[in-house]
């Protein structure tokens, strides 16, 4: 005979104020099997535990329900008290009356009549609860990083730092990602790759990283601890052992037409190239869609060789194919990144039209010593300097979903605070405009920054959008804008126009998503296991998140989140094995059928098939195909459970009979 | 503060003004802006205020072209023509009022009419 426990909380004025609590006790007094039924105001509580542990012992309890939250609250906390109190962790089950009861209903006796039917109901499937004992499973000592921007970077170096090796995959040929391309940093106006090569550097030498540069995640299996990752090195058609970076293959190379994409496309490169001069590895590659050789064409074309002739290490190699390499890791970190969003949608802006129309990116790579004028301020267009200047904030961001980005993208504030300082610092006969809806300056020493711009430095901020953006034949461009404080519309005769582009999410997160089973918010980010509490780690056990692809920030706050996610990664890899989740699936045998349901909708790859001899009646034997569960892989989804037409699958902890026992308690 | 007359104005012309954000790039894209005493904007603070006498009264409802730059270009898809257009029709929907006689109209054609107005009216009468 079952003897269970069941136990109410008040949650504060949270559970109480819905749920008439005390009618909750005494009505689920009445079920079978229950032999004390209490309140108490927050069972959370040492004092509430205290309350569970006591009645386990003297009423010698098999079985507790906590009528309480979510169990994504608190079902282990009441799980480790009734194990500290020698009942078996398992055979604790939780019903939910705050989150799916007190919380949504407002009349309190259907509200309580709600919270006495989950409780029957967990009374029910706690009758069949079994023991369980969770098993154990080894942690591979090794993490991987996905992304070769500051996050995974710095995720890097700090997981490398505690003593692990780690793996960075950088789709692109070298790492610095977004922060290399960035000419200064605010609110110090440090300049950035000063600050970022250094730590490039440091990957490349910390024996502990391992950067798979120009390569992708294309198959990820396994699970938390022993993720098996297939990394898909692209061929670029040099050999990076021998290839010293010298750069003649570079200067020899006769297609000299490729938009420069490190530089945003303002200047060209040659089909043969190294992004940089810092860039880590220090190695070239060769662009397939340009090379006149790979690419094809003329026969003349086809045998031009001129880089593999040129170079003295004989690191080119034309036949190079793509390389799979398979490795075991412990720990997932995604740090995809962003792009400025594309401006197809905002031809008032002209940006399809007018060369001097840049994002702020491109005038990052204008004004960058390493960028296509050499880090003198010149107009894409003719080349002169632009002496007006209109910085227009929020494009894309803040808008309508059918229009843009329906979330604020929150650098842009002040990275035009510094653009527009660092133009009036470097040419004072530069009139500089900022159009803005709101200026948005949270951190330490931003709004002073922003102020210094205004004050110090006599940028014109005026409240207001730009409507309408129009090249002249003159090569001005008419600004037609509002200014809403003096409530007039302006025409501006500018020479240069800045568009603060939205920020979104690289477009290789969603499909990394996918291989990785974690989730994403509509707009492309990741999304974190908590937001409040739980701001680094994804849903899926094992995989964390670094950077803007969780969410838009700024350099330090990606550092910051960097660097929580390491010791997140440290913290699992520290740990030689891990408890397993006891609630896996298992065949019965006798019942499988061999029809292989359960082993295509497996997304862990948990279940396989033998063949088993059977006894037979009459003495006799047969071979059969059954399925079998690997409960170090099976993660507990369920799945299978669905899938099986025989009934052989079953979930533990969450079997068919527990739940039919619900379905019947609630119905009853 | 007409409460009616808000009601009114909010449900012909299904704008809903709380979705504005304050930004202005209506008014800034406004073709007619000069020619108005009370811009795009303005109509859509003024709306939710529920100030809107004062815009029946003003000349500025006869002044939008209904060109639907704003409507196009409004981040928040606010679509400030359409409350300027529901002014204009609470103002020609007032009761005792005789604007217009039928007969008039050919003598009030004008050459110089600009065609914007012209697919303007075919716009607000053809549906």
């Amino acid at each position: 005979m079952q003897r269970i426990g069941v136990f109410v909380c008040h949650c504060g004025t949270n559970i109480a104020a819905t749920v008439d609590v005390k009618a909750v006790a005494e009505a689920l007094s009445h079920e079978s099997g229950v032999v004390i039924s209490q309140e108490y105001q927050y069972m959370c509580s040492e004092a509430g535990q205290n309350l569970i542990k006591d009645a386990i012992k003297e009423h010698k309890l098999t079985g507790v329900v906590v009528c309480s939250c979510s169990p994504r609250m608190h079902e282990n906390t009441f799980r480790k008290a009734a194990a500290s109190a020698g009942l078996n962790p398992y055979l604790v089950e939780i019903a939910n009356i705050r989150e799916q009861c007190s919380w949504i209903h407002k009349e309190i006796a259907t509200a309580t009549e709600k919270a006495v039917i989950l409780g029957r109901a967990a009374i029910a499937k706690v009758h069949l609860n079994a023991p369980l004992i969770a098993g154990e499973s080894p942690v591979a000592k090794r993490a991987l990083v996905i992304g070769g921007g500051i996050a995974g970077i710095q995720t890097a170096l700090d997981i490398a730092e505690a003593g692990f090796d780690v793996d960075i995959v950088e789709k692109e040929p070298t790492i610095g990602g977004k922060m290399a391309q960035i000419d200064k940093t605010f609110p110090t106006l440090d300049c950035a790759s000063c600050i970022l090569t250094p730590k490039m550097v440091d990957c490349s030498q910390n024996e502990k990283i391992h950067i798979h540069s120009y390569s992708e995640v294309s198959a990820v299996k396994g699970f938390v601890g022993n993720f098996t990752v297939t990394i898909k090195k692209k061929a670029r058609f040099i050999d990076e052992t021998k290839c010293t970076g010298c750069g003649i293959c570079t200067e020899v190379c006769p297609m000299k037409k490729v938009p420069n994409a490190f530089n945003m496309g303002l200047d060209n490169r040659t089909a043969v190239y190294i992004p940089f001069a810092q860039a880590v590895p220090k190695v070239a590659t060769i662009d397939a869609n340009y090379c006149l050789k790979l690419r094809g064409g003329t026969i003349k074309e086809k045998v031009c060789g001129k880089c593999a002739e040129a170079c003295t290490a004989g690191a080119i190699n034309y036949k190079q194919q793509d390389e799979f390499i398979e490795q075991t890791y412990g720990a997932i970190v995604v740090a995809t990144g962003y792009n400025p969003i594309k401006l197809d949608k905002f031809d008032e802006f002209a940006y399809n039209q007018c060369p001097d129309v840049v994002t702020s990116l491109e005038l990052e790579r204008l004004m960058n010593a390493a960028g296509p004028n050499g880090g003198t301020l010149l107009r894409p267009s003719d080349k002169t300097h632009p002496h007006k200047i209109v910085f227009v904030q929020c494009v894309g961001s803040r808008c309508d979903d059918s229009k843009g980005k329906p979330y604020c993208s929150k650098i842009c504030c002040m990275y035009t605070a510094k653009h527009a300082m660092l133009i009036r610092e470097k040419y004072p006969d530069t009139e500089v405009y900022v159009f803005y809806i709101d200026v948005r300056t949270p951190g330490k020493n931003f709004d002073e920054f922003y102020r210094r711009a205004v004050e110090q430095y006599n940028v014109h901020y005026i409240k207001g959008m730009v409507g309408k953006v129009t090249p002249k034949a003159d090569g001005k461009i008419d600004v037609q804008a509002s200014d809403l404080l003096s409530n007039e519309q302006l025409h501006i005769d500018a020479d240069l126009v800045v568009l603060a582009t939205a920020i979104e999410p690289d477009q290789t997160a969603r499909p990394l998503a996918t291989i990785l089973t974690t989730q994403m918010d509509t707009n492309d980010f990741f999304t974190e296991s908590h937001p409040k509490l739980r701001p680094v780690e994804s849903a899926t056990a094992g995989i964390f998140l670094s950077g803007v692809c969780q969410g838009p920030k700024d350099i330090p706050e990606t550092v910051a989140q960097a660097s929580a996610a390491a010791a997140k990664a440290i913290g699992l890899l520290v740990k030689n094995s891990i408890t397993c989740n006891p609630c896996v699936a298992h065949s019965n045998e006798l019942m499988c059928n061999g029809c292989s349901a359960c082993e295509k909708v497996c997304p862990y790859g948990a279940i396989t098939y033998q063949d088993k001899e059977f006894r037979m009646p009459d003495r006799t034997t047969a071979i059969r195909r059954v399925a079998g569960v690997n409960p170090a892989v099976c993660q507990g989804c369920g799945a299978c459970t669905v899938a099986c037409p025989s009934g052989a699958m079953d979930l533990n902890g969450f079997s068919n009979s527990q739940i039919m026992a619900e379905v019947d308690a609630i119905c009853k | 503060m007409n409460s009616n007359l808000k009601e009114q104005v909010l449900r012909s012309s299904g704008v809903n003004v709380l979705k504005c954000m304050r930004c202005g790039k209506c008014s800034g894209t406004c073709p007619s802006y000069d020619e108005m005493e009370y811009h795009p904007h303005q109509f859509v603070y003024m709306v939710e205020k529920g100030d809107i006498e004062t815009l029946m009264k003003s000349e500025s409802i006869y002044k939008c072209l209904t060109c639907f730059a704003c409507v196009d270009r409004c981040p928040r898809s606010v679509e400030p023509a359409k409350v300027v257009e529901a002014v204009r029709l609470a103002t020609i929907r007032q009761q005792g009022c005789n604007h217009l006689i039928a007969d008039s109209i050919p003598e009030m054609l004008d050459e110089d009419l600009p065609q914007q107005a012209i697919v303007t009216a075919f716009r607000k009468y053809t549906k």
